[in-house]
């Protein structure tokens, strides 16, 4: 973690307006906007939504592990109670006809999922690394449990649902339609978002960069580490809870799902697949994933194993995560010599993309020949039907993948040496 | 008292299968540090090889064979995976071994499917062996009893009587000393890394047929692992057995105790209210033990972790 805390450093704008950092956030906004019009298909806009939502929830929770070097297994909750918060209100203002109108219901969220951070926060901080990834845990299980005995909040199995229709619409807009949900996410999306990153711009969050690389060298400057971590937490809560917010205006129901330890393991997957050295990783994380899910999980029943060993050679190969490895390229694009990878990059990942592929095949003939029903042999695979049960399209799925891994290796050394080339100064020689 | 008794018996197996599970995780805790949460998947492994190679060759070989295959695995892992992550730092060590739990559950959905497996006890073990006030005691379950005990009995001579034992001791205080005096800590680790899988396997296929071989027997478990060594002090085999008692029987005693919350209540002085329906402390009144009995570890282990961070036996902070 100490190489990205490093990298972290030397980009770091050195303060003050410009373009160049402004530029980034003026891109996405217009993205954001104008977005709906080229994807406008009900199921695109729900897709967006729910990705906007994870966004949010990932860069809360890449302020603890990013950023203040915390690692929640229990992350899902302060999300969660902000959701479940957020649909009482909904209840209860349709019940009473009170004035508030629904865009700042995630703020009320937000609300919630900081008092439940202050709460745990207070005693969870104290210590970071493992006593902190137990305490979170042991508390997100603790939680994710009492939904099922505490009905009346939890909404017990069926979970609490709300109408967030209920009457006073804001400029004429009632939130019928998917398409204003969006534009109220992604208003939300963007405040928010500048605001985690502007807090990580001030000098508490600068600290809890410090208390994660060296918590003594930073209690010897006269830092309380245990109130910078419980600033951190906290602040990350209130995001969560904003997402849960969100959540709730966009789902209109909570249930023991939006706490429980496979919603936390979830977005710990994603920010650490988008990468937590940097503030866009989890961004592209979310975007990722939730392609991946809903993609992936329409065209094949095994997503999670995929998804599963993806994660895994994240941790081994690039710890830095998919942000990691677009910023390794940072150096040689600044020396103008990204174009002597380009050949090399095509010559070893198109043989290597191929190979995965054919595992993957094998992998989904191997699940269609044992747990297909008798007498279906006939399985499609790459816009291609054939029969699972006939030796010849096994032994040309094994030999594609093989030639294409041979190849891989085999041009391997060459990508590498054209990596050091790349990397390395004009005129200085290896 | 007759029933107490009864409990007292299921909680130990209990207490002692968690025991066989726990050791292992706080051996390996105490000696690199991670925390391995894909302790509770070994024994799932277990549980699944011991049952493919019951189908072959029977009950006994399966509790030979596959604690040998699950350690060597765990062995294999460690050896290619973990140490290579253990470059970059704790964090990135516990999100390997929380994506491995997570990839070895799909993997078993994957070769066995969903369903529950039907393993079951060896036709020799299947009879009552005695019974106390018509609750009967198959003969399982002190065959189960008996296994963890000699496995802790064995576990405490080799770590304290033998010579490996002394070297693992030493490398869990001080690893740079030991590999100076000419051990080979990394082997050492490998090998305490392959034995506590082994161990979490052993308890897998002796736990497989009584509480159910299915994928998320994992999960089920796991979590409980973490709280028990975590209850015990992280890296103290002491600790460790204390704690898996310890929950044993209070997860057995509050599971078959129907105390209830109202009784209590009323009890104290309160007045139970006529209409629960609109109250909102209606849940307060309709709690009985056994309800949060499986939430009782945790509870045990935030208040531990809250006011004696070491647990109860620990002697480091972790």
């Amino acid at each position: 973690m100490n190489r990205q805390a490093v990298q972290n450093q030397t980009t770091a704008p050195q303060g003050g307006v410009t373009l160049a950092t402004a530029l980034p956030w003026i891109i996405s906004t217009i993205v954001l906007l104008f977005i709906p019009l080229v994807f406008t298909s009900n199921s695109a806009i729900t897709i967006m939504n729910q990705m906007a939502i994870t966004i949010i929830f990932a860069l809360a929770y890449n302020m603890l592990l990013g950023q203040g070097g915390m690692l929640s297994f229990g992350h899902a909750i302060y999300m969660g109670f902000g959701g479940f918060v957020s649909v009482h209100v909904i209840n209860y203002v349709e019940d009473y006809s009170l004035p508030l109108p629904l865009p700042v219901l995630p703020l009320l969220g937000g609300l919630a999922g900081l008092a439940l951070a202050i709460l745990i926060g207070s005693f969870s901080t104290r210590k970071a690394g493992t006593v902190f990834a137990m305490i979170s845990l042991g508390v997100g299980e603790l939680i994710a449990a009492c939904s099922v005995i505490i009905v009346v909040f939890f909404g017990g199995e069926e979970g609490v649902s709300g109408d967030r229709t209920y009457g006073l619409p804001v400029f004429g807009i009632e939130f019928l339609q998917q398409i204003e949900v969006y534009y109220l996410i992604v208003f939300w999306l963007l405040l928010s978002a500048l605001l985690m990153y502007l807090f990580s711009r001030t000098p508490v969050g600068r600290m809890a960069n410090a208390v994660r690389d060296n918590p003594e060298r930073a209690e010897f400057l006269g830092y309380s580490a245990r109130w910078v971590r419980f600033f951190s937490f906290c602040a990350s809560g209130f995001f969560c809870g904003i997402a849960g917010g969100l959540f709730a205006i966009n789902y209109e129901i909570l249930t023991e799902e939006n706490l429980n330890l496979v919603q936390s393991g979830s977005i710990l997957l994603i920010t650490f697949l988008g990468g937590v050295g940097f503030f866009f990783g989890p961004i592209i994380g979310a975007i990722v994933f939730t392609l991946l899910s809903t993609v992936l999980s329409l065209q094949t029943d095994l997503w999670q194993l995929y998804v599963g060993a993806l994660f895994l050679a994240a941790v081994m190969y690039f710890p830095g995560g998919l942000a990691g490895v677009i910023m390794m390229h940072w150096p040689a694009f600044k020396m103008g010599n990204i174009r002597l990878l380009i050949g090399p990059y095509i010559k070893t990942f198109t043989p290597c993309l191929v190979g995965i592929l054919g595992t993957a095949a094998l992998i989904e003939m191997t699940f269609h020949f044992r747990h297909a029903a008798i007498g279906d042999e006939e399985m499609t695979l790459f816009w291609t039907t054939f029969n699972s049960h006939s030796v010849l399209p096994w032994l040309l799925v094994v030999a594609v993948t093989a030639a294409a891994f041979w190849l891989t290796r085999r041009n391997l050394p060459e990508m590498v040496a054209a990596w050091h080339t790349a990397n390395s100064l004009p005129g200085v020689s290896k | 008292m007759d029933l107490i008794l009864v409990n007292l018996i299921d909680g130990l197996v209990t207490g002692l299968l968690l025991f066989m599970l726990s050791a292992g995780l706080t051996l390996i805790f105490s000696m690199m540090g991670v925390l391995n949460f894909a302790h509770a998947s070994f024994y799932m492994l277990g549980a699944y090889f011991a049952y493919q190679i019951s189908l072959f060759m029977g009950f006994w070989m399966g509790l030979l064979i596959a604690p040998v295959i699950v350690g060597l695995a765990g062995a294999g892992i460690e050896r290619y995976g973990l140490r290579r992550v253990h470059q970059y730092g704790h964090v990135p060590e516990l999100i390997f071994t929380f994506g491995l739990a997570l990839l070895i559950e799909e993997i078993v959905q994957f070769i066995w499917g969903k369903n529950q497996m039907p393993y079951s006890p060896p036709e020799i073990l299947q009879f009552t062996l005695f019974s106390i006030a018509g609750n009967a005691i198959p003969a399982y379950k002190i065959f189960m009893l008996c296994m963890s005990m000699g496995i802790f009995i064995a576990l405490l001579y080799v770590l304290t009587r033998t010579r490996v034992g002394m070297v693992i001791q030493a490398a869990l205080s001080y690893p740079k000393t030991v590999e100076a005096l000419g051990h080979n800590v990394p082997l050492v680790f490998m090998g305490v890394f392959g034995v506590g899988t082994a161990l979490a396997g052993v308890a897998g296929v002796i736990a497989g047929p009584v509480l159910g071989t299915f994928p998320g027997m994992a999960f089920l478990l796991g979590s409980i692992v973490f709280v028990t060594i975590v209850i015990g002090g992280l890296g103290s085999l002491w600790g460790a057995l204390v704690a898996s008692l310890l929950i044993g029987w209070i997860t057995t005693f509050a599971a078959s105790y129907n105390v209830a919350m109202a009784d209590i209540l009323v009890a104290v002085g309160f007045e139970k209210p006529a209409d629960l329906s609109e109250s909102a402390l209606r849940d307060l009144w309709s709690l009985t033990l056994p309800q949060i009995g499986p939430i009782l570890p945790y509870l045990l282990m935030v208040l531990i972790l809250v006011f004696r961070p070491y647990g109860l036996f620990g002697k480091r902070d972790v």
